[in-house]
């Protein structure tokens, strides 16, 4: 992987000043975590509660059609964004049909 | 009537702490914020009473505290206003974070210290502790000896702070009461010779709808180093901004000080190291001991951040003793005052030859009369040829 080369402190504006608005979305705060949740689609009712406790908005409603095995079609899916999840468990925690697992992130 | 106006200007009497509120009018200043305390307060009264009648239109914020008085002032400067706050004593301690932020956003900003004792237990009057307790917080830092500097002083600070090189707060320090309530013959330049020298320069982020910018946002430690270190680049840039910043004062005002001042110093043995009203009454003390052949100079601190590395070489270098004066007291250091370990450590830095004394006096206003000051004269001159390692605390009942 190629390192990213840092500024030096003649490039970077002064005190801190962030001169460029908008650009919280570059800022990955999910590096950090220790346990990662994974939903698993066959157990997940679409009932939206995860979505609603994240604290991070780092579960995504989806477009996106799925039918179980048993043969229940749902129009939309729930996927985590971990860019963003800090692995807070929440969702996991607050899940009724315990649909979410906490993984413990690989480390490579 | 032009014979008049070319007439030498006749000079007004001011304590220094009313020369310091004619500057803040004279310069237009903006915004203040500030909160009362002794022996600051008649700065902020006389500009509170300027704003009052008209003579300054200036937004001035009663806040509860001196916290606050900083923080508004820090956001008066980012949004592009001219900003002033005064403070002295626990006012200062109390800013003490709010200092660092000022440094650390680069916010034009000037205020002035009357300097005075911190407690417990209480004193209201003066001595250092307070300035040299904010030493690091990343502001420029002078030292004003006269009424007449304090008010320059103040017109030389906002030219250096809002220089886009520059943009580091500045303090103008001077004694509180011994100066701040004693009266001096002052000239005033009136505004639009001092706005001439000293025409307004925003902060460059400042407020704009149309350039929105994040100021204070956290920052990871991929890059907080580097900020800091601006401000050591900036901090190390702003020498030579001073010096001509004076240069050009001298040019239009006929008044300079330099960055620091030797005083007698011609032929002298041994140096007295002070800053402000010590540094005064030391001139007045001079003359009479070298004609009792004490040939002793005054290396007068003006510019205390950055320090003046090379001209004190440049005076210290030949000298076989040094006596350094200080108000303030670093307790358990190896110089237990602060002054007096920078100067030891200056004296390896350049390899210098001359013994170093270091002398805490003054402490919460203990009178120093001319005796007092001929003493540590003597002791200057005795340098020359003797080490006095320990600090020596002149003047405290044994």
């Amino acid at each position: 992987m190629a390192v990213q080369r840092l500024p030096s402190w003649r490039e970077m504006p002064i005190g801190g000043v962030i001169v460029n608005p908008g650009n919280s979305l570059e800022y990955k705060t999910g590096d950090w975590k220790v346990l990662m949740p994974v939903i698993d689609q066959e157990k997940c009712t679409r009932c939206r509660i995860c979505w609603y406790v994240c604290p991070d908005s780092a579960i995504k409603e989806l477009d996106k059609p799925y039918t179980t095995k048993k043969g229940r079609a749902y129009k939309i899916s729930y996927e985590v964004d971990y860019d963003f999840c800090k692995g807070c468990g929440m969702c996991a925690q607050e899940c009724p049909v315990k649909a979410i697992d906490m993984v413990p992130v690989e480390v490579v | 009537m032009e014979a008049q106006q070319a007439a030498v200007k006749r000079p007004i009497p001011l304590s220094t702490n009313y020369a310091v509120a004619y500057a803040v009018k004279d310069l237009d200043v903006d915004v203040v914020a500030a909160y009362p305390i002794t022996p600051q307060t008649t700065v902020v009264e006389k500009i509170s009473e300027f704003v009052a009648n008209g003579e300054l239109d200036a937004e001035f914020i009663h806040v509860e505290s001196e916290h606050s008085a900083m923080s508004a002032t820090i956001a008066a400067a980012l949004t592009g206003a001219r900003a002033f706050t005064a403070t002295a004593s626990q006012g200062l301690a109390l800013m003490h974070e709010m200092l660092y932020i000022a440094a650390g956003l680069r916010a034009p900003i000037v205020m002035s210290v009357a300097m005075r004792a911190l407690s417990a237990p209480i004193s209201i009057w003066n001595d250092q502790s307070d300035l040299f307790g904010s030493r690091d917080s990343g502001w420029v830092i002078y030292f004003a000896h006269t009424a007449q500097e304090a008010y320059d002083t103040l017109i030389q600070a906002y030219r250096l702070t809002e220089d886009p090189d520059v943009l580091l707060p500045v303090m103008v320090a001077y004694d509180g009461y011994v100066m701040s309530h004693t009266t001096e013959p002052v000239v005033t330049e009136g505004r639009s010779e001092v706005l001439k020298f000293a025409p307004k320069r925003p902060y460059p982020y400042r407020l704009n709808p149309d350039k929105p910018v994040t100021i204070g946002a956290i920052v990871p430690p991929e890059y907080l180093y580097e900020i800091k270190y601006q401000n050591v680049k900036a901090m190390e840039g702003a020498l030579a901004k001073a010096e001509e910043v004076d240069r050009e004062f001298g040019k239009q005002f006929s008044r300079s000080y330099g960055v620091m001042e030797c005083y007698m110093c011609e032929g002298a043995e041994s140096l007295i190291v002070a800053n402000a009203s010590y540094a005064a009454t030391l001139k007045s003390i001079l003359p009479e001991a070298w004609r009792q052949g004490l040939r002793v100079g005054l290396l007068r601190l003006r510019l205390y951040r950055p320090f003046p590395v090379k001209h004190f070489v440049e005076h210290a270098s030949d000298a076989k003793g040094v006596l350094v004066v200080d108000r303030s007291i670093s307790y358990g250091a190896p110089y237990q005052g602060p002054l007096a370990n920078e100067i030891a450590g200056l004296k390896v830095r350049e390899g210098l030859g001359f013994n170093l004394t270091s002398v805490v006096a003054g402490i919460g206003q203990r009178t120093m009369e001319d005796e007092d000051f001929m003493a540590l004269v003597r002791l200057a001159w005795e340098s020359r040829t003797r080490r006095f390692p320990e600090t020596m605390f002149y003047g405290v009942r044994e």
